[in-house]
């Protein structure tokens, strides 16, 4: 219960910042504009290049705009975590009667929440307003990609929060964030979907923990990804959200061990 | 005037030099966000010479053409990035109330906002951009004479006073929006990657709206598109190619005004 008000907290939070929330949109649907003329003219010049039509290339690009601030697409670690850590006010939270990462787990859905509404469906409709894309028509495919992205966010959580956590040994953890963040913006897709990646590389990159958070989801949600490869794809998502999670709960009590407060 | 603009430099210089000090006392992490700035435009060329493994030309474009105009605006970017680039975060400071601070010291708020948090990191995003640049020169089949050799420094140096308008002129916007610092990453970011790209991808009236609206397209693609020798998509007379000085210019004066606006709209939180 505690954490389902957590969760409401942060939603409620991200819902007063008003004008960032314009702010995003607007940069979203720019980007999203740009990025897909350079798609149609790539894929005018390959078409079915990764196996994707022209209208899906584009709905992977405006997928990408709508999900980059909900699964936090371009950002490495979690800001406020490591400030805490680096402040040394981690202590007072080390002795609240709550687990530390379903606390920010809880905090980080309410946020991803708000940002999918608030960040994800204006680009979209803009999108779709502008461009021939390749939405599907039924709900269950919709409510399959509402639960991949779900799983995305907790994915994208479960490494910023590793992350984060290394801010106990490193202290000013900015710059491992901002490589983390790269990697997510590369091997996600955000750069360029990952079919389109050439050969034993591209099968890589969509082995990584990466590959959870924007190829999945969309490819659920263009079509290129139904019966048992939906299934398959949803089983991927939730295996590397379970083996980051555990990994950040072995960290942390590491972490906690060894935690000492700035000021003693 | 004069005094004021050499008193502007010299707090500029002094306060880029505190962040300098204040940035390499934590020297492992400013190594890996160097790497990192570095890292983090070289994906968008990655990501370019991905799409080049599939095919010979994109919009007609060959990859050192491409590469010629994606050196440049990162170049320009990258220049107007590292200077003026700190100005996003004026936003903050106005939420915050800590403006006020700035206001109360003998230098001018420009300078001071322009060099708040100076991030000797984006030398990265200018390494990478230069290193590009250079390997599409190399393989551009250009006669280099002496004007054209000198119109790639002139143009990047122009673009980087056009992107370093529109800083200015985001900033200023910041005194009425505060919390939409965001909307001017889709002007020089969003610019810039756009003009990574040749003109003849994106539909024409985007590339009108980038020539007479907002004319980034000054920063590289026209004068890159003379330079290639490429026709240029909107059909302009061939003497617009040389006009980026002057619309650099005109671009700054705007910014200026616009920022005098905005300091004289400022209200205090609070107040």
């Amino acid at each position: 219960m505690l954490y389902t008000a957590v969760a409401a907290g942060s939603f409620r939070r991200y819902a007063t910042y008003r004008m960032a929330t314009v702010a995003g949109v607007f940069t979203n649907t720019v980007f999203g504009f740009i990025v897909a003329y350079t798609y149609i003219a790539l894929w005018d010049e390959r078409p079915h290049l990764g196996g994707y039509d022209q209208a899906q290339a584009v709905t992977f690009v405006w997928t990408g705009q709508a999900l980059l601030a909900s699964v936090a697409l371009l950002i490495g670690g979690v800001g406020e975590l490591q400030e805490r850590i680096r402040t040394g006010d981690i202590a007072v939270d080390l002795y609240r009667p709550a687990d530390l990462q379903l606390w920010w787990l809880s905090a980080d859905l309410g946020r991803a929440a708000l940002q999918l509404l608030g960040r994800g469906v204006v680009p979209m409709a803009v999108g779709a307003l502008f461009f021939p894309l390749a939405l599907p028509a039924d709900a269950l495919t919709w409510a399959c990609f509402l639960l991949s992205t779900t799983l995305a966010v907790v994915v994208s959580f479960a490494l910023r929060y590793l992350v984060a956590l290394a801010c106990f040994w490193l202290l000013d953890g900015s710059g491992l964030a901002m490589i983390s963040g790269l990697a997510c913006m590369f091997f996600s897709g955000m750069v360029l979907p990952l079919r389109v990646f050439p050969g034993g590389f591209g099968e890589l990159a969509q082995l990584l923990p990466w590959a959870a958070m924007l190829q999945v989801p969309a490819d659920v949600l263009l079509g290129a990804r139904t019966g048992g490869s939906l299934l398959r794809g949803l089983a991927f998502q939730a295996m590397w959200g379970v083996l980051l999670l555990a990994a950040g709960r072995l960290v942390q009590s590491a972490a906690t061990r060894k935690v000492v407060v700035h000021g003693g | 005037m004069a005094s004021r603009v050499a008193q502007g430099l010299c707090a500029y210089g002094l306060i880029v030099r505190m962040w300098m000090r204040s940035t390499l006392a934590y020297r492992t992490s400013f190594v890996m966000m160097t790497f990192g700035d570095f890292v983090a435009t070289a994906l968008d060329f990655v990501a370019i010479m991905l799409m080049f493994s599939q095919i010979e030309a994109l919009g007609g474009f060959t990859l050192p053409e491409v590469a010629f105009l994606y050196g440049t605006s990162s170049v320009s970017l990258g220049l107007a990035d590292l200077l003026f680039g700190s100005m996003e975060r004026l936003g903050r400071r106005v939420r915050d109330g800590t403006l006020d601070t700035l206001l109360l010291r003998p230098a001018p708020l420009l300078a001071q906002v322009a060099a708040d948090r100076f991030a000797l990191r984006r030398l990265g995003r200018i390494t990478q951009g230069l290193l590009v640049l250079g390997w599409s020169v190399s393989r551009l089949d250009v006669d280099w004479t002496v004007g054209r050799m000198l119109m790639v420094p002139l143009m990047t140096v122009c673009g980087a006073a056009i992107f370093a308008a529109v800083f200015t002129a985001g900033a200023a916007f910041q005194f009425w929006a505060q919390d939409a610092a965001e909307v001017q990453n889709s002007f020089t970011y969003g610019g810039n990657t756009m003009l990574q790209y040749p003109p003849t991808v994106f539909a024409r009236d985007l590339v009108r709206g980038v020539t007479f609206v907002i004319p980034l397209a000054f920063v590289n693609w026209l004068p890159a598109l003379r330079l290639l020798g490429r026709p240029d998509p909107l059909g302009l007379p061939g003497w617009v190619d040389f006009m980026g000085p002057a619309v650099a210019a005109l671009m700054c004066a705007g910014a200026g005004l616009a920022w005098r606006g905005g300091v004289r709209a400022y209200r205090s939180t609070g107040s």
